[in-house]
């Protein structure tokens, strides 16, 4: 089976305040359906390797391949398109748009991609709300509604766009233990139904130990 | 490849959650242009009639036989004085003629002349109003009525009667107004006048004539040429002035300075004769342009300060915007797109304000005697004005906007995303 997700011989400096080795020759795949959850002290570089493998930190050394394609090097704008329709993210911290109600929230990405019209992005978006038992939200403003909600529209905003690859930073890192599980239920389900690859962030170890696999980091370089 | 319909309903959505930053950001801009609009108009309506009043009434140029003494006198010319430096004192004006040598093949070549809108005679002279055994000294001046309508606006100062009744009436006058007050007369009147060699001679009232300036009002009177060419006993070439007036006020100096050297004759341009105000115009106009282009800023900074802060509220949605796949350019425009919409309203409700006050100002009345023709202020609805205000409007936004949404170009999502 071919990787989702390959990093090959991954280095990144902090250049500020002083010259800092934050990732040590990293390498890794992800398989299709594979859900990893990456552990590790605060500061092992867990959060930043994240964000180099999500296209949006793009200075460091090594090779990034998506679906056999190489990342690397590849213009911010082409980047922009690659995040848009491959990649979806769920943060600590909800980042919705708090202007915007929860189902053009979770409509943005797929209008940005422009592949569907109006109608069916509307419809897909509700599908994905109906799936995560949110859809009687979908015409509130999104700063409205509890914090277990907010992470599961983050969730249907990360999917609507039919991406290979979910990455979450402590998705559940802000919720209370009865919404963690309901998340990581939501996760793994995606992971078994759909056959999404996900790759997960976190502290929390029960979070952890019920994923397919754990990569354990510590002082930038991944250990087991 | 921007998919503009999503940016500009995301630039909507921002602009209508925060409608109240949206109205004042616009506001901003809707005084700026507005006031610069009102301003501009009623400053440049005010320099119109400040010009006119000159303007109007004052020939391009002016040709006369000036009384004055010859250049050179006889001892510069004697050459046994050569060599010596002369004093003479008591020096007397040559004796000339008032009239204007060949005057009518000279207005005929003028009027030929293609620089020239129209040139027309008159005969100037000195007379007595005469009232019982009072005599007031006094200014006849012998007119084409009709040309002097056309090409001074000699309408506008006669307060009642007209030209043209002067034009029809044979021994008719437009007497100032100074002199009919003094003399109690009224339209349809006579007035008897007397030329300083004698003889007295009986006119018909058929108008009054207010220019403004009290001392000319109290002298001045016009009749026709053929008139003055009577009392004065002249033939009909007797002519003391050509005034002339010209397509470009440009050509003045130059044209002016030829006709001296090619009649002998004096001609002296309107902007010799009236340097001073030439310069209160200049400052005038600079006093307009300083205090519009000081308006039109401070709209700019109004708009850059409120963009910037929108933009720092919105540092989230940018990461996040950023996050799912928004491009640097897209967010740009967004907030690009919400700066112009702001100029744009902002903008046009200035022109709509600008507007109303202008024509508020229109309806002021404003009544002086040194213009019977205007009862209101001035304004100068130039449609210029709008069209620089408008593209002010949007160029000011353009830019307060281009700086700040340049920044949200540039935000690291990571950085903003990781400082929570």
């Amino acid at each position: 089976m071919s990787p989702v997700l390959e990093a090959k011989h991954i280095h990144k400096y902090f250049k500020k305040p002083i010259l800092f080795h934050v990732l040590k020759d990293i390498n890794f795949k992800v398989d299709k359906g594979e859900f990893v959850s990456i552990m590790g002290k605060s500061g092992c570089g867990k959060s930043t390797l994240l964000y180099v493998l999500s296209t949006m930190d793009t200075d460091y050394e090594g090779d990034l391949f998506l679906n056999n394609n190489r990342l690397t090097n590849q213009s911010r704008d082409q980047l922009s398109y690659i995040r848009n329709k491959h990649i979806g993210f769920v943060f600590q911290f909800h980042y919705l748009l708090s202007d915007f109600t929860v189902l053009e929230n979770v409509m943005l990405p797929a209008k940005k991609l422009a592949e569907k019209s109006y109608q069916e992005i509307e419809h897909d978006a509700m599908e994905k709300l109906k799936m995560l038992n949110i859809d009687h939200l979908a015409k509130k403003r999104a700063f409205r509604i509890s914090g277990g909600e907010k992470q599961r529209v983050a969730i249907a905003r990360a999917l609507i766009n039919n991406p290979t690859l979910i990455m979450g930073d402590e998705p559940t890192g802000n919720l209370d233990s009865h919404n963690s599980k309901n998340v990581f239920d939501i996760f793994k389900r995606l992971s078994e139904e759909i056959g999404l690859s996900l790759l997960v962030v976190t502290h929390d170890e029960d979070f952890a130990r019920q994923t397919n696999r754990i990569m354990t980091m510590e002082d930038g370089k991944i250990i087991s | 490849m921007t998919n503009w319909p999503l940016i500009l309903s995301i630039s909507k959505t921002h602009l209508l959650t925060k409608i109240k930053q949206t109205v004042i950001a616009s506001l901003g801009v809707t005084f700026g242009i507005g006031s610069y609009i009102t301003l501009v108009c009623f400053m440049t309506g005010l320099n119109g009639m400040l010009d006119d009043l000159i303007l109007n009434q004052t020939p391009h140029i002016h040709i006369y036989n000036e009384i004055e003494p010859s250049e050179q006198q006889p001892a510069d010319v004697f050459d046994a004085f050569k060599n010596s430096f002369n004093v003479i004192h008591s020096i007397k004006p040559k004796l000339s003629q008032k009239k204007i040598h060949n005057a009518r093949p000279l207005v005929k070549y003028l009027n030929e002349d293609p620089r020239v809108l129209g040139a027309i005679p008159q005969v100037k002279t000195q007379i007595f109003y005469i009232a019982g055994s009072i005599e007031i000294g006094g200014n006849l001046t012998g007119i084409h009525p009709l040309d002097e309508a056309r090409l001074f606006r000699m309408s506008d100062y006669i307060v009642d009667g007209s030209a043209e009744a002067l034009h029809q009436t044979d021994n008719g006058i437009i007497l100032g107004i100074g002199i009919a007050k003094k003399m109690s007369l009224k339209i349809g009147d006579r007035v008897q006048v007397s030329p300083i060699n004698g003889g007295i001679f009986s006119l018909k009232i058929v108008g009054f004539y207010q220019s403004g300036i009290a001392d000319v009002d109290a002298i001045q009177s016009f009749t026709t040429i053929k008139t003055v060419q009577r009392i004065l006993g002249q033939t009909n070439s007797y002519i003391t002035d050509i005034n002339v007036k010209l397509h470009d006020i440009e050509e003045a100096i130059p044209l002016a300075r030829k006709i001296e050297q090619q009649f002998n004759l004096k001609a002296i341009d309107v902007k010799t004769a009236n340097a001073q105000f030439e310069t209160g115009t200049t400052i005038r106009n600079l006093i307009t342009y300083a205090v519009s282009i000081t308006l039109l800023i401070v709209a700019g900074f109004g708009i850059y300060n409120i963009l910037n802060m929108l933009i720092y509220e919105k540092m989230n949605d940018i990461a996040i915007l950023k996050a799912t796949g928004f491009s640097g350019k897209d967010v740009q425009l967004i907030f690009m797109s919400q700066a112009m919409i702001i100029g744009f309203i902002g903008g046009i409700l200035g022109l709509l304000i600008g507007y109303g006050l202008a024509s508020l100002i229109d309806t002021i009345p404003f009544e002086t005697e040194a213009l019977p023709t205007i009862t209101t202020y001035p304004i100068n609805m130039n449609p210029l004005f709008f069209l620089i205000g408008f593209s002010f409007a949007m160029l000011s936004t353009f830019l307060a906007g281009y700086l700040p949404s340049k920044k949200s170009k540039k935000i690291d999502p990571v950085q903003i995303i990781r400082r929570q």
